[in-house]
C-alpha cells in the first residue's frame, strides 16, 4: 500500500485549491487546502506536509515567497512548489532563491504536474530511506555498543570520542578479531564526517595492480577490461573516511603512492592525466607490528609516522579476560534473537570455561564459538558441555608452533611482544618475563630494541 | 431503490449517454436511468481559456441530483479544464456521489483526425468506469491497464483497459457489500 504523503494547496482563488486538492485526491494524496499564507501557516504547524502548493500573487497578507519562508522555518523538509500565472524569469530566479523546489505557470499540462509530483515524492521516499539506514548504521556502531569494563578499552573509547571530529590519520593496531573496524566506524560515526560515507578497504584480500585501480579509480582504457571511468575508495569516500585494513601488507609502489595522497590528498585515477583532489579521513589498520616492519625495511618510515599521527592499540581478548561475560552475553543475546532460538543466558560454569580459554581469534572467535554453540545446543542455557569441542583446540600455549628462526631472534621477538603487550613498561615486561629489570635493560641493548 | 443517474449538460448524443449508462449498469449493483439535459452552466466559460470550468459543473450535477441517485454522472461536449490544468477528461468527488466527462478530447476530431465511432465508444466506457471508480473511494492504480491509471493524455486512455485490475475490481465489490456502499 502506498503512504499517504500530506499535501497542502495555498491559493486565495477558491475554485483554484479546490480543483487542485480534487485532482490530488484522485492520485490517492490526503490534500488541505488553505485561502491564504496565515491560514497555511496554521496548517503546516500540526501537519508535516511533503509538498506545498503555494500561489506566488495571493492579496493583502502574505505572499507566495513569504508564506514559503515561514513554512520553511518550521518544515525545513517540506518541497514548496511556486505557482503563478506569469511566467518571468526574476520571480522565477527569486522562488529558487528563497527556497522553492520548483516553479510551476498556470495551467500546466496533467503530466508535467502528474511527474513532478511523483518525482518529488519518489526523492522524499529515497531521502527517508536513506535516513533511516544512516540512523540504524550509526546506531550499531555508537561507542555504547562497544562492550567492555576493561580500563584499557575505556581509555581507547574516550581517545576515540576526543578524536572523532578531527581529520588526522589515525592508525589501529591490534590481532585479528580484536574489533580494529568497529573501532574505526565508531570514530567515523560519532564526529562529523558521520553523514558522509564510510568506505572499508582491506588490502591484503587484492593484488597490488588491482588494490591500485581499487583505492584509485581507473580511465576508460587504462588496463585490459576497463571499459568505462571508474570512481575508487578514495573519491567514493570523499568528505567521509576510509578505513585502509592490514595496511601492513601493501607493496612499496603503494605505499609511496599513498604517502604522496596522505601529503597532497591529490592522486591521479590509474591511466588518468588528471589530479583528483578528495578531503578524506584515512584510518589505516593493521595486525602487523608496524614499527618492526619498518625497522626490517618492509615499510616506509616516512608512511609509518604519516599514519601513526593517532595510535590505538586494542589488546587481545586474553588480556581483557574481564570483558568475556559481558561480552559472551550479548553475543548469546542477539544471536539467539537473529537465529529464532530461545535460549535464556549461558550458566556460571560455561562461562568460566570461556573465560579460561586463550582467544587467539579474539572477539571474532568468541562470537564464532557463542554462534556454534547457540546452533548445536538442545537447552535453554547454553552450558559447559556445549563448549566441550572447545578444550579440544587446546590452549594457543600448547599448539604454539615454533617458527624456524634461531633462538637469539626468538628472544628478541618475545621480548618486543611483551614489551608492546605492556605498553613498554619495561619493569611489567621484566615482571612478565620472569627476569629482573637490569637483564632485560642488557637484552634491549644488546638486541637493539628501543623501548 | 437507489438508482444511478446520467445526465447531459448541454447537447449530447442519445447514443453517447446510452454507452455511459450501460457501462455503469454493467458495474454498478443499482438501475440506470436518464435525467433531463442541463443548460451549461453560466459563467462557467473562459473566453480566455476556450474552455469551461469543470467545477462549475460538478456544482450543477449536484443542485440537480434527486434523492434515489446513488451515483450521478454529468456527460458533456465542451473542453472541461481547472484553473491548474491545461484540460481535464472529466472529474469526481472522490468518494461521493457526482462525477463529470468530457467528450471533448475523447473525440478524434479533436487532434485533427477523422472520426471514429467504435474508439470514441471504447474511451467512454473508461472514462465513465474511471470516474465511477473515483465516486466509489478508488484513487490512480499503478497498473498501467486497470482503468483506474491516470491518463493524462489520450494515448494513455487508449492503452488502458475498459476493465478493473483485480484489486481495484475487489476493493470496489467490498465496497458494494459494505453497509455504505450506496452512501
Amino acid at each position: 500500500m502506498k503512504k499517504v504523503w500530506p499535501i497542502l494547496v495555498v491559493d486565495d482563488e477558491e475554485v483554484m485549491c479546490e480543483s487542485m486538492a480534487a485532482w490530488l485526491r484522485e492520485d490517492g494524496y490526503r490534500v488541505d487546502t488553505a485561502p491564504n499564507g496565515q491560514k497555511g501557516l496554521e496548517l503546516a504547524k500540526s501537519t508535516d506536509y511533503a509538498i506545498c502548493f503555494i500561489d506566488l500573487k495571493m492579496p493583502g497578507g502574505m505572499d507566495g515567497i513569504e508564506t514559503m519562508m515561514e513554512i520553511h522555518r518550521i518544515r525545513s523538509e517540506a518541497s514548496v512548489i511556486i505557482i503563478t500565472a506569469y511566467a518571468t524569469v526574476d520571480t522565477a530566479i527569486q522562488a529558487m532563491k528563497e527556497g522553492a523546489q520548483e516553479y510551476i505557470v498556470k495551467p500546466c499540462h496533467p503530466q508535467e504536474i502528474s511527474m513532478l509530483v511523483s518525482r518529488i515524492l519518489k526523492l522524499k521516499k529515497l531521502q527517508s530511506e536513506n535516513a533511516i539506514l544512516r540512523k540504524k548504521i550509526s546506531r550499531q556502531y555508537r561507542h555504547r555498543d562497544i562492550i567492555t569494563k576493561n580500563p584499557r578499552m575505556e581509555e581507547i573509547l574516550t581517545l576515540t570520542r576526543d578524536i572523532a571530529s578531527l581529520r588526522s590519520t589515525v592508525l589501529i593496531c591490534g590481532e585479528s578479531g580484536t574489533g580494529k573496524e568497529l573501532i574505526a566506524r565508531a570514530i567515523h560515526y560519532s564526529g562529523e564526517r558521520a553523514e558522509k560515507r564510510f568506505v572499508s578497504v582491506s588490502c591484503a584480500a587484492l593484488t597490488e595492480t588491482l588494490l591500485e585501480s581499487e583505492l584509485f579509480g581507473h580511465e576508460k582504457g587504462a588496463f585490459t577490461g576497463a571499459e568505462g571511468q571508474t570512481k575508487g575508495k578514495f573519491e567514493l569516500a570523499d568528505g567521509g573516511t576510509i578505513f585502509l585494513d592490514e595496511i601492513g601488507d601493501i607493496s612499496q609502489k603503494l605505499q609511496a603512492d599513498l604517502l604522496r595522497v596522505l601529503q597532497e590528498r591529490r592522486f591521479y585515477r590509474v591511466g588518468g592525466t588528471e589530479e583528483v583532489s578528495v578531503d578524506v579521513r584515512v584510518i589505516a589498520a593493521t595486525h602487523k607490528k608496524l614499527a618492526e616492519e619498518v625497522r626490517l625495511g618492509h615499510f616506509r618510515d616516512d608512511l609509518y609516522y604519516r599514519l601513526n599521527v593517532i595510535e590505538i592499540r586494542i589488546p587481545p581478548l586474553r588480556d581483557r579476560r574481564e570483558d568475556i561475560p559481558l561480552l559472551a552475553e550479548h553475543f548469546v543475546e542477539h544471536i539467539a534473537s537473529e537465529l529464532g532460538k530461545d535460549i535464556a543466558g549461558i550458566s556460571a560454569d560455561a562461562l568460566k570455561a570461556l573465560i579460561d580459554y586463550d582467544w587467539p581469534g579474539n572477539v571474532r572467535e568468541l562470537q564464532n564459538v557463542i554462534e556454534r554453540a547457540i546452533v548445536t545446543s538442545h537447552n535453554g542455557t547454553l552450558v559447559e558441555s556445549d563448549f566441550a569441542w572447545l578444550h579440544q583446540r587446546g590452549s594457543s600455549a600448547q599448539n604454539w608452533e615454533v617458527p624456524d628462526v634461531s633462538l637469539a631472534d626468538l628472544e628478541r621477538r618475545a621480548i618486543i611482544a611483551v614489551l608492546e603487550r605492556k605498553g613498554g613498561n619495561v619493569k611489567d615486561a621484566a615482571a612478565s618475563l620472569g627476569i629482573d629489570r637490569s637483564t632485560l635493560y642488557d637484552k634491549l641493548k644488546r638486541y637493539e630494541i628501543a623501548h | 431503490m437507489k438508482t444511478v443517474c446520467v445526465v447531459a449538460i448541454g447537447s449530447v448524443s442519445g447514443q453517447v449517454l446510452e454507452w455511459v449508462e450501460s457501462a455503469a449498469a454493467e458495474w454498478c449493483p443499482w438501475p440506470t436511468r436518464q435525467l433531463p439535459a442541463l443548460e451549461l452552466p453560466t459563467g462557467s466559460y473562459d473566453a480566455k481559456r476556450g474552455q469551461y470550468e469543470s467545477v462549475e459543473f460538478m456544482k450543477t450535477v449536484a443542485r440537480c441530483k434527486p434523492n434515489d441517485a446513488a451515483r450521478i454522472l454529468g456527460v458533456t461536449e465542451v473542453d472541461l479544464a481547472i484553473p491548474m490544468l491545461t484540460f481535464v477528461f472529466g472529474q469526481a468527488q472522490l468518494d461521493g456521489p457526482v462525477a463529470v466527462l468530457s467528450l471533448c478530447r475523447l473525440r478524434q476530431e479533436f487532434y485533427g483526425l477523422p472520426g471514429a465511432e467504435s474508439l470514441l465508444r471504447e474511451r467512454v466506457v473508461k472514462e465513465t468506469l474511471h470516474e465511477l471508480g473515483h465516486t466509489f473511494g478508488l484513487t490512480h492504480c499503478g497498473e498501467a491497464k486497470c482503468v483506474m491509471s491516470l491518463a493524462t493524455h489520450i494515448g494513455l486512455v487508449d492503452n488502458k483497459e475498459d476493465r478493473y485490475c483485480a484489486r481495484c475490481g475487489a476493493q470496489l465489490v467490498r465496497r458494494f457489500a459494505s453497509p455504505d456502499g450506496d452512501s
